[in-house]
Parts: C-alpha cells; sequence; structure tokens
C-alpha cells in the first residue's frame, strides 16, 4: 500500500528505525541534544543563523525547485518582516516605534511581509525565466534603496536596534538556549510542511507547472493562480524567517536587504540543492561555517580574512560545476549507486 | 448578456462543438481562414490535411492555448470564444498533444493523478490524497486502460517514447470527458503500438465524440465516421470517409493519386 505518498527514501527499507533513516535519526537527535555538547557560540552564530537563513532559502527552494521560478525577492520578504516586527513592536528609536507587544507586532509583520509577497508574485508570475529573476531583482533592489533614504518608517541608512525580543512563559527567547529551540522549532515545521506540500495536490499541481505550464491549463489548473499561491506560501515562510533573524540580531539595517543578502541567499539554496526542501538547511549551513570560520583560516594561512567571499565565490563555482544539483544531488548519486547495489540483494523490494 | 432562458435554448442545439467564422491571423499570415464546422455529440471525426494545413491551430483555438482573430467557438452550446483553457477543460473538454506534453519529473501515477485532480475540485488543497482517495484509484484504473500499470511508480522521463505516447492519452481521459481533441496519437508509433492505439480508440465510450489528427489513413479512417480535409487554413472537404478516400479532388490533393 504505497498510495501516492512514495519517497525515494523508501528505497532502502531494511535501513529503516519507526520509519526513518537511521541518519535521520542520528540528526534529530543530535540537534535535540545540542544545548548539552555545543557552546553559545556554536550554537547561535553557527546553529541558530542556519535554521533562519536556512528558513529564507527554503522558501526560494520551494518556489525555485517545484515551482520553477527563481525569485531574488525572498530576502527583501523577510527583511521587510524583520522590519515590520521591529517597528510595530518594541525598539530604541523613539520616532518609529509604534509599540505593540509582540504577540500583535508578529501577525501584523506576517500579514503585511505576505501580502508584498503576493503582489511580488503576482508581478512575477506575468514573466518566465530571467525576466523573473530581473523583476524579484528590480523589487530587492528598489526596497534596499527606500529603506535607505526613507527615514519617516525605516530610519534610513542608519536602521532600527534595540528591537525587543518576545520574553513569556517565564522564558527570555532571546538567550542562547531558547533561541536555539526557538530557531530549530520553526526551521522542523517549516521543513515538514514544505515536504507535506510537496506531495498534497497543491506541491504536485505546483510541479506540474513547473514541468509543463500549457499542459497544465489544459488539465484544468489555473496556471497564474497557483504560481501566485505558490509565491503566498513561500512569503509567509520568508517571513518567519526575518521575524527570527530581526530577534536574533536585535537590529535591523538597510544592509539587511541589500542585493548581496538577496544573491546570498540564492547561493545558499543552489549549494544545498532546490531539489529537495533539506537542501535549503544544508547550503546555510556551509554557507554559515564558511563565513564564521573562513576569516580565521585565511588569515592562518596569512591571507586577507575579508576575502571569506571568495571562498565561498570558489565552493559556489566548484558546486555548480560538478553537481548543478547542489550537495543534495551528491549525495542522491552517492545513495543510488548504493541502493542499486543493495537492491540486486533484496531481489528488488518495491513498495 | 445571454438570458438564463437563451443559454438553455442554445444548450439544447445539442452540438458537442460549433466553430463559426473562426479565423486565426499569425500578423499577415492566416493560419486558419472562416471556418465554420460542427460536431455532434457522441461524433467521432477525422480532420485531414498536409503539414501547415492549419489542424494543429484549429485544436489550439478550440482548447484557448490561442483566441480566435474572430469567430466563435461554441462548446455543447455555450459560448466559450473567451474563456481561457482552464474553464473549457472543466467543461468536459480534453486534449493531448502531437509532441508529448506530460511532467517529466513526476511518477506515471503523479500525472494521471494531477489529470484527476484538475477536474474536480480541491486543486490548492494541502491535504495529501490517501492511498483509497477516489480519485487516486480512478488515476490507477485510467493507468491499466492504457496498459501502464507496470511502470506506475516511474518517472515519465524514464517512460519509452510508446508509453509516453499511451499516457498522453490518459491524461486526456480523465474525469468525465465530453469531448477529445486528439493530435497525432499515433505520430511515431511501431505498427504493433498503432494497432493497440486503434483498440484503445475504438473501445472509447461512445457517448463521447472526439475529433483527432492523423497522417496515417490507416488509423484515422479506421475509428472515425465522418471526415474534414483542410487545405491552407481553409475547410476543403467534408464527408464519409468512403466518400473522401474516392474523392477525385482529394486524391489528387493530398493522396497523391495512390492510397496512402
Amino acid at each position: 500500500m504505497t498510495g501516492i505518498d512514495q519517497t525515494s527514501l523508501s528505497r532502502s527499507t531494511s535501513l529503516k528505525l519507526f520509519g526513518y533513516h537511521p541518519v535521520v535519526i542520528i540528526v534529530a537527535v543530535l540537534l535535540l541534544f545540542m544545548p548539552l555538547i555545543a557552546n553559545d557560540f556554536i550554537l547561535y552564530q553557527i546553529f541558530s543563523w542556519s535554521f533562519m537563513l536556512g528558513i529564507v532559502a527554503l522558501s526560494l527552494m520551494f518556489l525555485a525547485g517545484y515551482g520553477g521560478m527563481v525569485s531574488l525577492a525572498q530576502m527583501t520578504i523577510a527583511g521587510f518582516a524583520g522590519y515590520m516586527v521591529a517597528i510595530f513592536g518594541v525598539n530604541g528609536i523613539a520616532s518609529v516605534s509604534i509599540g505593540w507587544p509582540w504577540w500583535l507586532a508578529v501577525p501584523m509583520a506576517l500579514f503585511l511581509a505576505t501580502l508584498l509577497g503576493t503582489i511580488t508574485g503576482a508581478l512575477a508570475v506575468r514573466t518566465e525565466g530571467i525576466y523573473t529573476i530581473m523583476i524579484t531583482l528590480a523589487i530587492a533592489a528598489a526596497f534596499f534603496y527606500f529603506t535607505n533614504q526613507n527615514y519617516a518608517i525605516f530610519n534610513g541608512h542608519t536602521g532600527i536596534n534595540r528591537v525587543a525580543t518576545p520574553h513569556f512563559l517565564g522564558v527570555e527567547w532571546r538567550s542562547t538556549v531558547p533561541f536555539y529551540y526557538l530557531t530549530l522549532g520553526f526551521a522542523v515545521l517549516c521543513y515538514w510542511v514544505t515536504s507535506w506540500i510537496s506531495r498534497a495536490p497543491f506541491g504536485l499541481a505546483l510541479q506540474g507547472v513547473r514541468d509543463n505550464p500549457r499542459r497544465m491549463a489544459a488539465l484544468g489548473f489555473n496556471v497564474n493562480a497557483h504560481r501566485i499561491a505558490a509565491y503566498v506560501y513561500a512569503s509567509f515562510m520568508a517571513s518567519i524567517g526575518g521575524i527570527l533573524l530581526v530577534w536574533g540580531n536585535g537590529q535591523i539595517s538597510p544592509g539587511s536587504v541589500s542585493v548581496d543578502v538577496a544573491i546570498d541567499n540564492l547561493i545558499i539554496a543552489v549549494v544545498g540543492g532546490i531539489s529537495r526542501p533539506i537542501g535549503a538547511f544544508i547550503g546555510a549551513l556551509i554557507y554559515v561555517v564558511l563565513r564564521t570560520f573562513a576569516l580565521d583560516v585565511l588569515v592562518a594561512f596569512g591571507l586577507d580574512g575579508n576575502r571569506f567571499r571568495l571562498l565561498i565565490g570558489i565552493g559556489f563555482l566548484a558546486i555548480v560545476f560538478f553537481s548543478p544539483d547542489g550537495v543534495i544531488g551528491l549525495w542522491n548519486r552517492w545513495r543510488n549507486r548504493h541502493a542499486s547495489v543493495s537492491t540486486v540483494r533484496q531481489g528488488g523490494a518495491h513498495g | 448578456m445571454d438570458s438564463i432562458a437563451q443559454r438553455l435554448s442554445a444548450a439544447g442545439t445539442n452540438n458537442a462543438l460549433e466553430l463559426r467564422g473562426v479565423t486565426k491571423m499569425f500578423g499577415a499570415l492566416a493560419a486558419l481562414t472562416d471556418i465554420t464546422l460542427s460536431v455532434k455529440p457522441g461524433e467521432r471525426r477525422a480532420v485531414l490535411g498536409s503539414n501547415g494545413a492549419g489542424k494543429t491551430t484549429l485544436f489550439n483555438c478550440i482548447t484557448g492555448d490561442f483566441l480566435p482573430s474572430s469567430g466563435t467557438i461554441r462548446l455543447f452550446g455555450e459560448d466559450v470564444t473567451e474563456f481561457p483553457p482552464q474553464e473549457r477543460i472543466r467543461r468536459g473538454l480534453r486534449r493531448t498533444y502531437q509532441i508529448s506534453a506530460l511532467f517529466p519529473g513526476l511518477t506515471v501515477r503523479d500525472n494521471v493523478y494531477l489529470a484527476c485532480r484538475g477536474v474536480s475540485r480541491g486543486r490548492f488543497s494541502f491535504i495529501r490524497p490517501r492511498f483509497n482517495d477516489p480519485l487516486v484509484q480512478a488515476a490507477e484504473n485510467l493507468i491499466e486502460a492504457v496498459h501502464l500499470t507496470g511502470v506506475i511508480d516511474r518517472l515519465v522521463a524514464e517512460l519509452s517514447y510508446g508509453q509516453q505516447r499511451q499516457l498522453e492519452i490518459a491524461l486526456a481521459l480523465a474525469g468525465a470527458p465530453r469531448f477529445i481533441l486528439f493530435d497525432e496519437p499515433a505520430a511515431g508509433l511501431s505498427p504493433t503500438e498503432r494497432a493497440e492505439l486503434v483498440e484503445i480508440l475504438t473501445s472509447l465510450p461512445t457517448h463521447f465524440g472526439f475529433i483527432i489528427i492523423e497522417h496515417d489513413m490507416d488509423v484515422a479512417l479506421r475509428v472515425v465516421e465522418s471526415v474534414t480535409m483542410m487545405h491552407n487554413g481553409r475547410i476543403f472537404k467534408e464527408g464519409t470517409p468512403q466518400e473522401i478516400e474516392s474523392d477525385p479532388e482529394v486524391q489528387e490533393l493530398y493522396l497523391g493519386g495512390g492510397h496512402g
């Protein structure tokens, strides 16, 4: 009994425990108990950052991998949500702070940022391929310059600092361990919902739109409505990532929504691999580790530490050159080789 | 605007498909000129003509991939001239493509499931179908009908050409089709596969009609009861398969004097 719910994971049936691959179990246990073995620096600078950037990259992975739409505006949506939660909530700039409690500011920020993402999507779906990239890049660049120059709402170049983070259930959620679990929780939630959707009618239809939009219309689907709906979901997810990022940083400025950052998001998604949701988090982890340690490594070799982007760039080139579907693609190929050997042994066990 | 009474009386005219004066211009080029054509429900018709006669353009106008430059298209009495493709499909129209238009990144099962989902509700649903979902069952039955059960969980990209042509037909049979447009379903098939195709086409339920574009006379004339010949974007001749085959003008123009 497979229904249509069959993932390629089920190939290695003999290895499974509670229906999960052992690697999944080991990673889950490790992440759950990470605060016992890792210090605050690793927890926050590596893991929380990977989860937050991974959520934003996941929103791009969803659009690009399942929808065939490369949007460079996802970091802008995240940044807009961050700005909104800072402005509607409590922050250190009296002139732009509205001072709502977090439980009012968060839904407001989610709503407004998702709306912005929906409008972006409605514009972008009228185009294909490189023109989608150009339109979303234009929106990202426009928002960056707007925040730079607008003082009434966005406090211009300085941005907004001392953004209040939520404190409830007796927990200060910005302190390292609670923040680790907060970001982990949302990363797992976004990952799980996205994986789930990929096999639900909405996600399947989106993959159909990616493969052949004309045929989808000839099967009764409204192709543009489906694409816009994908932007709604992806933007909601990016907004969650953006709110976590502003809480983590405690501040937000135009630098958080610059074109550089938008492109970093694309690099994270592509390096990880846009064929499956986990790629976004793998890409984010690689990016964060490189960003954090490349500087020290470079300095140790007597090079200029500011050249860490060079390392990221070389890594990006290598991945795109050797495995166009990212790290996930490398893993898939390795596992397929392994699986084809074990399938022969098992006599081709078929679900 | 049509009143309900007008719409009902229009529906009473009972033509599955009715084209009046349909013209399609691409710039200065007339791909279709003044096509007037009606097909009764359950009627099976072949559209013949040389390359560039406008056969596929005719299909594209009927499905709504192109809007005609002038003229009206009625589907079961309803004026669908300005409707987008999906609205026509939801009213019972289906089509296949000359060059297979499938979803290579999805399995056979998911391809047919999508076709079933497209003409029912819940297209945006976040709820995964269970294995006993009626649409999953319907998809599996269709896959069996086109003899693809053995490759049901394979990605479409891995299928043979003939299997892809069979899947192409399965997608057009999903839901409750009332009228189907087959665009060269036999193109590139082996003689055995052609025989199988004729069997699939002749065993279709009699309550829905179809139009078939086909170069292979052995396939086309065996499964239809009427024929429309097109030439240079115009309707050139209409008749029964026997009339068309024996028509001297048609032989001159299309069959090249002999029998194709």
